[in-house]
């Protein structure tokens, strides 16, 4: 397996982490090895999960120089074996169909059917064990920063003939970073092993160290007896990696509470359009986010190999599915209720239930699966205590994005400018030659597709569903309420700052509290300031 | 003569009044007396439907005061609903005394359920039927000044007051589910025996309950009525269609918006209260935002500004979601959604407005 | 505007409104027995009950073309108790004495549960209830064949303890009835076992709850002590998907962190993306991909039902067709539809269960299962990775907990108590 060693891996260096790894696992002589690799192969296709495990244990002391392909591939889930004649093989699969590759007899097959082969299941015990021998063996080789992250994921699991191949794999190491990770793994261990002098300069080395496994040391070493100097010095250390940890705490929960307020934001500004600006109460507002998110899993149905080019052309396909659904609304039912602001509240109300129903009656009532794109998976790791979803990341820039374009729209555009003469006064308006009902229907059009591209965001986090709009309804007339109606930039700030409270408020108080303080909040918020954050001025308030 | 005016004045109110009455007396007749065989008889689940229905129409009366009267539109209504509701509750689950599951003499089974092992103080009193039919009326009438004070004497109005009122309901939802507050959490309070005595399952004690809403209903009928045919109702209208002119004459719009605000509470706890035993459970789902505007929807059917709307309208709406969930149950959603729509478009004074349409044509 | 032509249209509006209510309220033959199906068909529930609803019809459906039963056809009397706890006692009501049937399959969550339960007692009626609960409930005319704590969580948690080496427990949940007492009974078992207090973790969020990112976080932190962490998730319904997307997000992998479920099944997998799953656990009495003849029959039929073949089947949907044959073999045994008869004859009776075995109807009203534990695969489905040896026999009153432990239910001749006190 090691045919590729990278350049910077010096041929001597080669050498010795085969013969080590050899002393990891037992080694064996030659044809026993290609032997015990074979038995090993036809444990795998046995059901018991017991018989998989020692299958495995043999391949990996073979030392075949298939072993790190088989076991990723077990991992990945790639590997089969043929119904036939139990031969195990690597499989891919493409339009429903398969071509495989014997793991021994390295035959290629092409248009296997999926009756024919069989995937050898695996389970989280064999899963683990995978994760543990692939890391090890991706110490030798690769690039410095795999090879670092293995020793990382190593740490608090090492046993002490392994740190001793540790520590030769340090005298010989070059890369910077693998050096650093290693001198970790092998500080940790002093303060479990060494002498009092060996332990101080093994705290030294770990002074800076956020690795959680770190803190556990410590911890370990200050309960036990040792000298005071020790002690002192481990004291300290913690208390700074402490302080540390609670400062990368608070960049984590800002960032948790930016990105919850970057959704509120999200589901309440178009809210802040229809509601703020041309002053009608949209109950079917999220509805319309609903359809924006079903909307996205349609694109996706459609595009299944491109995920991530589905979720670029769902904002805009959300956003016109959205408003020329609330244009139809506006045009025929709206229209006829202008100025009476609450009765417009009832008539949404019935159009909310009724899109409801009709997205339950075509789509089922079950959840639809939106699935991710790789950039939007996972997580950004800044150090092994603070790390940010990727997906929340995205959503924020997103978030900020929408605004911005609502923005320019609502202030360069004549449309936009239309829109304000509009919701100033509106019998001036038109006698100014603005034609105030297209107007309404395009503002409310604007409204609804920001809806929807908030429901395109939303697929990626919650439910694609019936009921994913009651659930932000309400919060949305919160933002947009507290933010001052009629105000774009209040209802971003007022978004953002009552996310970043309420996820400041969780940790003392729970989920559940922390939403009832907000909401206490900004109830008594009304009473000081009735217009919220940013009220109108001028004539048009009121 | 002159100080019933208010009733004889009231054209639709004459009909609505004399059939709540017949249908006082003779629902439970028929219920009790007419064997089941009979053509005449009224099944015991048709009575306690159209008893809960009843302490809708009360609940839409309450919101048609200050909505259709006052021109305040609370969201949030169902929160003195649900408050008064809980008071019964609390006062029904202490009758439960030893006939729970594990038998404690005290403790509700829920809290047994949950190792609590002392009853929390909210809780003492309510296992006196007049201590709890105070605070059936006193906690909703508490919450609606406290809450009215501080909203009205800021001025907030128009939407501002209508979303923080649906803030207001929203947060004692959440408030309710919580299992730590000692309301049952989720599951509510349920599986009542009795009331002052009488078993809640004899149909004898669903016909009495049936006949007290009735009588409860006629009675705040007239309560109202009398209120909005008095000066103060002309004030009341005064104030919603033009709220500055009527403080610049020298009233006290808040004070006047708060007391009828607290009243409207009342009356709302007090039909929380009688729907409670005849449903047989009260659950935090009653606090949520969307029944509050439910209640709207029944107002704005059986058209605001009426009392008798009010009540025609809930009755109609709850009718009807009853009778569409049974025979269209895949499909009710949309009938309702698209009555909600028309009524608002074409009915803007409601069913009221439809039958006075009617007799002016005539 | 001309007032008559408006109001005469409306009329015209409101009375072809009611014509096609007339036309569509089902028209009822003479010679059926009819049973009630009382499940949500919209409103919050309605993602998880609509399918059960179906499930009834299907088994009706077989019956019927079986000859039906006492040589008459079976008729489901269908109606929408819309996710409103209330409406679900005025619609039970409904059922029994306006449509007068013989017994109801239905209800989901546990206060739908408590609120129809007197209107059942009051009129002495059947309630076949499929979704497993927290237990600490016996009714005379309630039969629960979902599990009772004991059926699932107990066994879950053992299998954590021993095959995988769990030592340290975060046990989140829901803030509702059924998580409450489920980690309560855990919380017991699991000290009685010997962990630290500082070892167990409990949380509860709100109904709904979608934004998972501090506790997720903190079980994240909680999980780098050092020891072998895992996850015991009641969380409900809509909840789960974003916190396994979460889950998937923040890294926490089945080998590192495994969370294993009470309330996720097939049915909740079909709405989530689970390549970032694969390998957590779930533990309930049957899974999809069990093979099993009778399993692979009712997967067809099921596919065939509803006219489409990548609809899941899951636990609750074979409990309903566990308790559908066991109220159709009693009905059978007692000669009569009466209540009190088949209440008498349905104790004892076995029905094969979906799994390759048999499940029997025992004094408490509770049924035996057998608990497999499943790891989600990419596919949506569950490996069965463990299971008990024998069937497990479902306990009304748990042993765990201080108030119920001296609790027992029997409901056959003498005895006919559901909560009778046994002094040890």
């Amino acid at each position: 397996m090691f045919t590729s060693p990278k350049s910077r891996f010096p041929a001597l260096l080669f050498i010795l982490a085969f013969a080590m790894y050899a002393a990891f696992f037992e080694g064996l002589p030659a044809n026993a090895a290609a032997r015990t690799f074979d038995q090993g192969l036809e444990k795998l296709t046995q059901k018991d999960f017991n018989n998989k495990i020692q299958g495995l244990e043999q391949i990996v002391q073979s030392k075949d120089p298939q072993v790190e392909k088989l076991l990723s591939a077990l991992l990945e889930g790639d590997l089969y074996y043929t119904q036939k004649d139990k031969e195990v093989v690597y499989a891919t699969k493409s339009d429903g169909q398969y071509t495989t590759t014997g793991v021994l007899s390295n035959d290629v097959t092409q248009q296997v059917g999926s009756r024919s082969i069989r995937k050898i299941g695996i389970n989280n015990n064999i899963r683990k064990k995978l994760k543990g021998w692939l890391s090890l063996l991706q110490l030798y080789h690769g690039p410095p920063r795999e090879r670092a992250d293995a020793v990382y994921r190593l740490l608090g699991k090492l046993s002490p003939d392994m740190v001793d191949s540790l520590k030769d794999l340090y005298e010989q190491e070059t890369s910077h970073k693998v050096r650093q990770a290693l001198a970790t793994a092998i500080a940790i261990d002093t303060l479990k092993t060494g002498n009092n002098e060996a332990k101080l300069s093994a705290l030294s080395q770990l002074k800076g160290s956020l690795h959680p496994a770190v803190k556990t040391g410590l911890i370990n070493l200050i309960n036990e007896k040792t000298s005071e100097q020790v002690q002192k010095k481990a004291t300290k250390i913690l208390q700074r990696i402490e302080s540390r940890i609670a400062f990368y705490g608070f960049l984590e929960t800002l960032f948790f509470g930016l990105s919850a307020g970057s959704i509120l934001v999200l589901a309440a500004i178009g809210l802040a359009i229809t509601f703020g600006v041309i002053g009608v109460i949209n109950m079917a507002h999220g509805e319309l986010i609903m359809i924006g998110a079903y909307t996205t899993w349609v694109i996706q149905q459609l595009l299944p190999h491109h995920l991530g080019l589905a979720i670029c052309l769902a904002v805009p396909g959300a956003f016109l599915v959205s408003a020329l659904s609330g244009i139809v609304i506006e045009r025929s039912i709206i229209r006829f209720l202008y100025g009476r602001p609450l009765e417009t509240l009832l008539a949404t109300f019935g159009v909310s239930l009724v899109l409801q129903q009709a997205v339950r009656s075509v789509f089922s009532p079950l959840n639809r699966a939106v699935s991710a794109p790789d950039w939007m998976s996972g997580s950004l790791v800044l150090n092994p205590i603070l790390s940010l979803t990727m997906n929340r990341i995205v959503i924020f820039f997103f978030c900020l994005f929408v605004f911005g374009a609502l923005f320019l729209i609502m202030k360069k555009t004549s449309l936009g400018l239309q829109v304000r003469a509009v919701s100033q006064n509106r019998a001036m308006a038109r006698a100014m030659g603005v034609p105030a009902s297209r107007v309404d229907a395009l503002t409310f059009g604007l409204g609804s597709g920001i809806a929807g591209v908030a429901g395109v965001a939303l697929s990626q986090l919650t439910n694609v569903g019936p009921n994913l709009g009651q659930a932000y309804i309400i919060d949305s007339f919160m933002v947009v309420v507290f933010g001052g109606v009629g105000n774009l930039w209040g209802t971003l700030l007022a978004g953002l700052s009552l996310g970043t409270a309420n996820k400041f408020i969780e940790p003392f108080s729970g989920a559940v509290l922390a939403k009832i303080i907000v909401l206490v909040f900004i109830i008594l918020f009304i009473q000081k300031r009735p217009q919220g954050l940013f009220p109108q001025k001028g004539r048009a308030a009121g | 003569m002159k100080r019933l005016s208010f009733i004889f004045d009231d054209k639709l109110g004459i009909p609505l009044l004399i059939a709540l009455g017949a249908a006082m007396i003779m629902v439970p007749v028929l219920n009790l007396m007419v064997p089941e065989t009979n053509f005449f008889h009224v099944s015991t689940f048709t009575m306690s439907l159209w008893g809960k229905y009843l302490t809708y129409a009360m609940l839409a009366m309450a919101v048609d005061l200050v909505w259709g009267y006052l021109g305040i539109l609370s969201l949030g209504h169902g929160v003195f609903f649900g408050l008064g509701g809980y008071a019964m509750g609390m006062y029904l689950m202490r009758q439960i005394g030893t006939r729970g599951e594990y038998g404690h003499p005290i403790l509700p089974d829920f809290m047994v359920f949950l190792n609590w092992d002392k009853l929390p103080w909210f809780w003492h009193g309510f296992d006196m039927f007049p201590f709890a039919a105070v605070m059936i009326v006193l906690v909703p009438c508490l919450l609606a000044l406290v809450f009215g004070w501080l909203a009205f004497k800021s001025r907030v109005t128009g939407v501002y007051l209508s979303i923080i009122t649906q803030a207001l309901t929203y947060s004692l939802m959440l408030a309710f589910f919580r299992n730590e507050m000692g309301f049952g959490g989720n599951n509510g309070l349920t599986d009542f025996k009795d009331l002052l005595g009488f078993s809640l399952l004899s149909d004898g004690t669903k016909a009495g309950l049936f006949a007290v809403t009735a009588g409860c209903l006629i009675l705040a009928y007239l309560a109202c009525r009398y209120l909005v045919s008095s000066k103060l109702g002309r004030v009341l209208a005064a104030i919603r269609d033009a709220e500055d002119r009527v403080r610049f004459l020298g009233y006290n719009v808040e004070t006047v918006k708060l007391w009828v605000f607290v009243f409207s509470a009342g009356l709302a706890g007090i039909a929380g209260a009688l729907y409670v035993p005849q449903v047989g459970i009260i659950n935090p789902s009653e606090f949520s935002p969307l029944n509050s505007i439910e209640i709207v929807v029944w107002v704005a059917v059986g058209g605001r500004g009426t009392l008798y709307g009010a009540v025609a309208g809930a009755l109609v709406v709850n009718w009807a979601k009853s009778y569409l969930t049974g025979a269209l149950p895949d499909a009710w959603l949309f009938a309702l959604g698209a009555l909600f729509i028309v009524v608002t478009i074409f009915l803007p004074k409601g069913i009221a407005g439809l039958i006075r349409l009617r007799k002016e044509a005539a | 505007m001309n007032c008559n032509r408006l109001f005469h249209r409306l009329l015209f509006i409101t009375a072809a409104l009611f014509c096609c209510m007339a036309i569509v309220s089902p028209a009822s033959a003479k010679d059926t027995i009819k049973i009630g199906v009382l499940h949500s068909l919209s409103g919050t529930m309605a993602i998880s009950e609509t399918t059960l609803k179906d499930t009834i019809l299907m088994l009706v459906d077989e019956q019927n073309k079986k000859g039906g039963l006492l040589g008459k056809k079976i008729e489901a009397v269908v109606v929408d108790p819309a996710s409103n706890w209330p409406l679900f006692a005025e619609k039970a009501r409904e059922l029994i004495e306006k449509d007068k049937v013989a017994a109801v399959f239905g209800c989901w969550t546990s206060v739908s549960r408590k609120s129809v339960l007197p209107v059942f007692e009051e009129l002495d009626n059947l309630l076949f209830y499929p979704v497993q609960y927290e237990g600490e409930e016996s009714s005379k005319n309630v039969f629960y064949t979902g599990a009772a704590p004991n059926q699932q969580a107990i066994p879950a948690v053992d299998y954590l303890m021993n095959e995988i080496g769990v030592k340290r427990w975060v046990l989140a949940g829901t803030d509702y009835v059924y998580p409450r007492t489920t980690n309560k009974i855990l919380q017991a078992y699991l000290k009685s076992k010997g962990v630290a207090d500082a070892d167990i973790m409990i949380n509860y969020t709100p109904f709904g709850h979608s934004d998972w990112q501090s506790i997720v976080a903190d079980i994240k932190k909680f999980g780098t002590a050092g020891k072998k962490t895992a996850v015991v998730s009641t969380i409900n319904g809509d909840a789960n998907v974003p916190f396994y997307k979460e889950l998937g997000n923040q890294g926490i992998t089945a080998d590192n962190i495994p969370v294993i479920a009470f309330s996720v099944g097939e049915e909740e997998l079909s709405g989530i993306d689970t390549k970032p799953l694969v390998g957590h656990l779930a533990a309930w009495n049957y899974f999809m991909s069990v093979n099993d003849p009778a399993n692979d029959e009712f997967i067809e039929n099921w596919h065939t039902f509803i006219k489409n073949p990548n609809r899941v089947t899951n636990d609750p949907m074979e409990a309903h067709y566990i308790g559908f044959n066991m109220w159709v073999k009693a009905v059978e045994k007692a000669g009569t539809t009466d209540a009190g008869a088949v209440q008498d004859a349905i104790i004892g009776v076995t029905v094969p269960n979906l799994t390759g075995g048999y499940s029997a109807m025992m004094p408490n009203h509770h049924i035996t299962k057998p608990v497999l534990i499943g790891e989600i695969q990419e596919d949506g489905q569950f490996e069965v990775v463990w299971q008990t040896p024998g069937l497990v026999v479902g306990d009304a009153w748990s042993d765990y907990l201080p108030g119920s432990k001296d609790l027992i239910s029997d409901w056959r001749a003498p005895l006919k108590n559901g909560n009778f006190k046994v002094t040890k």
